[in-house]
């Protein structure tokens, strides 16, 4: 699956997914500038991405600890995700997301 | 001012890794004293993720953030560490005798022979909200926390966030402000369900006001605020009259006054020795998530194994003229009676 990411300049690259992982260790593998802090536990809000082109409507809505998270998170939209709680599928092929200010 | 503290070892960062360093410097009788902006101990563990499992630590299958640090305090009490919480470490200088002065925001002065960075990737300071400019008003109109609610008397106030902090602010600071505008992403809140029940009763009697929106824009003259953009999700923007703004986002890591102290680093990482984990700066040790080193791997139990290996070596720089004799808690009264145990 190919996940295409744009970082905070507009510039986007097209990075290769692995099932079972997820967007915000993909993002961090190409080294894109994903702070992750709490590396991966949905417990800092610092993964944030703007799921864009329609993507967001085709994901599984966010659980109740990620909209909590989102709480805390800065420059939050309505297309706000935390990539960390987004795992990669064939069903995610060809994705947009933009990485969220820092 | 009271005069400096001295002591053996004064550590930056009093996360699982820092705690654990005072268990192996106190084994050899080192004394030290730790230093962590933090309100209480255990770092990231405590701080990030108190309630998730663990379940990398050798011989315990399965422990929380909070538990494991609760443990780690109980392992040190014998050693009786003093900590300097609430406190940023913020200079190091070296004194003319080779011992190294580690000064804190709070002017907390500790002078050791030997430092030891344990300080993660950084110090927790607030997020601070992508609004341009917003630095001009920190201190003066924008504040991260209230220390004075009488500072807040008579003034327009504005609150952005949605969690307990930005609740309970709200609630305390209505019945003294001249009008307070709370702003969330969201019409939802992750805060206690009473406090978001009082705050939509305030906002219903109309003595506050609630809008889903972010805060775009500051207004005002010389760091004194008084009027913010707001932008809902439509982009539609309006202004509202703030005096004070008070963002609510929780903590993030930056590494803050570490990268003045003079110590190398690489990529905002202390290269260290793997036989000491000394910097190139000697005295100055570093522990944790903050070194690097080929191989280096940021896990708890990495650094605690960085700490027994560093605390020998802090030994000698300590005690010059003792001999150090390596033993064992399982076998050693010396180090049992050291524990409290024989």
């Amino acid at each position: 699956m190919k996940i295409y990411a744009k970082d905070r300049e507009g510039k986007e690259i097209v990075i290769e997914g692995r099932e079972g992982w997820t967007i915000m260790e993909m993002l961090r593998d190409a080294g894109l500038p994903v702070a992750a802090e709490c590396g991966g536990a949905c417990a800092c809000a610092t993964c944030q991405v703007y799921v864009e082109d329609g993507w967001y409507e085709k994901l599984e809505p966010p659980k109740d600890g990620e909209v909590d998270m989102l709480d805390m998170a800065l420059a939050v939209q309505p297309n706000s995700r935390l990539s960390c709680q987004l795992v990669c599928s064939e069903e995610l092929d060809g994705i947009h997301v933009t990485l969220a200010p820092e | 001012m009271n005069s400096p503290i001295q002591t053996d070892v004064a550590i930056v960062g009093a996360g699982p890794i820092g705690l654990f360093a005072v268990f192996e410097l106190g084994l050899l009788d080192l004394k030290c004293h730790l230093v962590d902006i933090l309100d209480r101990p255990g770092g990231q563990c405590t701080e990030l993720y108190p309630e998730k499992p663990i379940y990398d630590i050798p011989g315990l299958p399965i422990v929380t953030g909070q538990e494991l640090v609760d443990r780690l305090m109980q392992q040190i009490k014998p050693f009786g560490a003093a900590f300097h919480f609430g406190e940023m470490a913020s200079g190091l200088t070296k004194l003319p005798d080779g011992r190294w002065k580690l000064t804190t925001d709070a002017g907390t002065e500790i002078v050791a022979p030997v430092v030891v960075v344990a300080a993660g990737a950084g110090s927790f300071v607030p997020k601070r909200p992508p609004i341009p400019g917003i630095e001009a008003y920190e201190g003066t109109s924008v504040h991260y926390s209230v220390r004075k609610m009488e500072a807040f008397r008579g003034k327009n106030v504005l609150i952005a966030g949605g969690g307990d902090s930005a609740l309970d602010w709200t609630l305390n600071l209505a019945p003294i402000a001249k009008s307070l505008t709370l702003v969330h992403h969201r019409d939802g809140f992750r805060a206690q369900q009473h406090s978001v029940n009082q705050m939509r009763e305030l906002v219903a009697e109309k003595k506050i006001a609630f809008h889903v929106a972010s805060v775009k824009a500051l207004h005002g003259d010389k760091g004194q605020l008084s009027a913010a953009t707001l932008q809902g999700h439509d982009k539609k923007e309006w202004q509202v009259d703030a005096d004070a703004f008070l963002p609510f986002f929780g903590l993030t890591i930056k590494l803050g006054p570490i990268a003045e102290f003079g110590i190398n680093l690489n990529e905002n990482l202390i290269p260290v020795d793997t036989a000491k984990f000394e910097s190139q700066t000697p005295g100055i040790f570093g522990i944790g998530d903050i070194i690097t080193y080929p191989g280096k791997l940021k896990l708890i139990l990495s650094g605690f194994h960085e700490a027994a290996l560093m605390a020998q070596a802090a030994f000698h720089i300590c005690r010059p003229n003792e001999k150090l004799r390596f033993q064992y808690t399982t076998s050693s009264t010396n180090l049992q009676k050291k524990l409290g145990v024989a």
